[in-house]
């Protein structure tokens, strides 16, 4: 049986742990195990949603997500048109080429670059000194937290995230731009008419997947940027869970603040699902 | 069509757009540059320079000697190199079995394993119950820690499945009437005409590995097995988070450690970039893939 491995592994390592959540429920110690530890039904839940915590947690996970969906995901759309009008070959070569280059550096690269260039002294805080800028270190500022991770989003993500709509863009056939260019319409409404509904099934799926996302801010990232005094505007729900969880070890109560953010994350998921469907006959099932 | 008249907006635009991308490279190349020429400069220069660099302060390779003489780098490169080719070497032959299986017509249970395996892409057990998992099966500062967990990508498994159902029908069919199994039909047929696909899920799944850090960070304590990226993490972010809070050290290794700082963020990245040219075009179809089937 060839499915047998894979059969094993997606038990073992990925419904053994959907089966462990049941810790959640508990108060859970490694030395009694799933099966001794008494139950305690939904006091970690009631605990999280009643903690002083939680308001800054939704609070800093919605504003970062949100900031990243509303600039992160049409910069690649933008730069794909863009490109798109770029005449020649070896222009547009030379700009692809360049523009995916980020996305090869690894994020603890790439944070240990932001975080040299944000700190005192540092390049991007020096360019902005001269437009009257304090020049104090940008991540001890907490409400520059967002900003310093939505645009090093961008700027690590926008040419390879335009690769996707470019392949798009190519399968557009020519006649439409013909007709219309007959038909007296300029580049601006070519670009309005054609190709932005050609290329929006793409834009839909590839929206629909970022949106199951909303609740689940990259903890690697912020994890490598923030520090503690910052967590104010900085803090979100997975960092929170990992500092509880692994590193004070509350295994039940942090599986719990987990499982809720799971669960609004599948929601999320059917819900964006459903809604394009209705808007537009385009889904991922 | 090649001469079509332009207008004076479409001009000023071009002119705009074509200012737009030059800007956009400068930005995406000075991070770059800036770290290169830092990397080289003096450090008793560099510990003083605020702002932007555009030619080394000085010159001195001394960034480099600590750098190579640092045995955890070298460690970590080694690991990273056993999880690396070790790890996609492991995701490969998961997901080709699996993608395989789901592949064909007439699998047993297919719709139910295709359920088992579309529900993890949605939900999941959470940081935590995995953590304690892992714990549970033993596999804490093990390598196996860093490269069981993972072995499939639910996303892959499916660019590969829609790979091998394109292939058509009656290939398999007639080598099934010539006596083939499953497995040389795996191997003979499926796998050769669905070399681009394998060829970018190995980038994939590489790259994946090379740039992981975190589950490590996790399951690993144990300073002789950690990936680059952690070691680097330990480097990079840890010990200069401390050096701004006034952490202690000699004055001779804190001149250094700024310069040290960029020359290891090289030695890690070069290699990659290096690469990165010839592996362009097959990331670019990959991406074109998953994007347009997946």
């Amino acid at each position: 049986m060839i499915i047998l491995p894979v059969l094993i592994y997606y038990i073992v390592f990925e419904y053994l742990p959907m089966y462990g959540v049941v810790i959640a429920f508990q108060n859970f110690s490694p030395r009694r195990g799933i099966w001794g530890s008494p139950w305690v039904g939904l006091q970690h839940f009631e605990s999280f949603l009643s903690g002083i915590y939680i308001g800054r947690l939704i609070r800093n996970t919605l504003r970062i997500s949100l900031s990243t969906l509303a600039f992160g995901f049409p910069a690649p759309i933008i730069l794909a048109l863009l490109m798109n009008e770029l005449r020649g070959k070896a222009f547009p070569r030379l700009v692809q080429t360049i523009t995916y280059m980020p996305h090869f550096i690894s994020m603890v690269v790439l944070c240990a670059m932001i975080r040299d260039f944000v700190q005192e002294g540092g390049v991007i805080t020096e360019f902005f000194t001269l437009f009257g800028y304090d020049g104090r270190g940008m991540l001890g500022k907490q409400d520059l937290f967002t900003p310093i991770y939505v645009i090093s989003g961008i700027w690590q993500g926008v040419g390879w995230g335009s690769i996707v709509y470019l392949a798009s863009l190519t399968s557009i056939d020519m006649e439409l731009y013909e007709a219309a260019r007959i038909d007296g319409a300029g580049r601006w409404k070519q670009t309005l008419h054609i190709t932005l509904p050609s290329i929006l099934p793409t834009i839909i799926i590839m929206f629909i997947m970022r949106m199951g996302n909303v609740m689940s801010v990259g903890h690697e990232k912020v994890m490598l940027l923030y520090n503690e005094g910052i967590y104010e505007k900085a803090d979100v729900i997975s960092t929170y869970v990992y500092r509880y969880g692994i590193e004070q070890q509350q295994y039940s109560f942090s599986a719990a603040v987990g499982l809720f953010n799971s669960v609004i994350n599948f929601v999320l998921v059917i819900f964006a699902n459903a809604l394009s469907r209705k808007v537009s006959e385009t889904s991922l099932w | 069509m090649s001469r079509i008249r332009r207008s004076r907006g479409e001009q000023i635009f071009n002119v705009f757009n074509i200012a737009f991308m030059i800007l956009l490279m400068l930005a995406c190349l000075y991070p770059f540059w800036y770290v290169i020429m830092a990397s080289f400069s003096r450090p008793t220069l560099i510990l003083g320079h605020r702002g932007g660099l555009l030619f080394p302060l000085g010159f001195s390779l001394q960034a480099y000697e600590a750098v190579f003489a640092n045995r955890s780098i070298w460690i970590g490169y080694y690991n990273t190199i056993i999880y690396v080719v070790g790890g996609t070497c492991i995701n490969i032959v998961m997901t080709i079995m699996g993608a395989y299986y789901l592949s064909r017509r007439f699998a047993p249970c297919k719709k139910f394993v295709m359920l088992l395996i579309l529900f993890t892409m949605y939900f999941s057990g959470g940081m935590i119950p995995t953590f304690l998992n892992i714990r549970n099966l033993g596999l804490l500062d093990t390598r196996w820690a860093i490269l069981l967990p993972g072995a499939i990508s639910t996303f892959n498994l499916i660019i590969m499945r829609t790979a091998f159902a394109s292939i058509d029908a009656s290939m398999e069919e007639s080598a099934m009437l010539d006596g083939a199994g499953h497995w040389t039909i795996m191997f003979r047929i499926m796998l050769p005409l669905a070399k681009a696909t394998v060829a970018v899920l190995v980038l994939y799944y590489g790259v994946g590995h090379w740039n992981s850090w975190f589950s490590a960070m996790l399951y690993l304590s144990n300073e002789a097995l950690k990936p680059l990226q952690l070691v680097l993490r330990e480097i990079l972010i840890v010990n200069s988070a401390n050096a701004t809070q006034g952490g202690g050290g000699d004055a001779d290794s804190e001149l250094l450690s700024e310069t040290i700082q960029y020359a290891t963020i090289l030695v890690a990245t070069v290699p990659i970039l290096c690469l990165y040219p010839f592996l362009q075009k097959y990331f670019v179809k990959g991406m074109m893939v998953g994007a347009l089937k997946g």
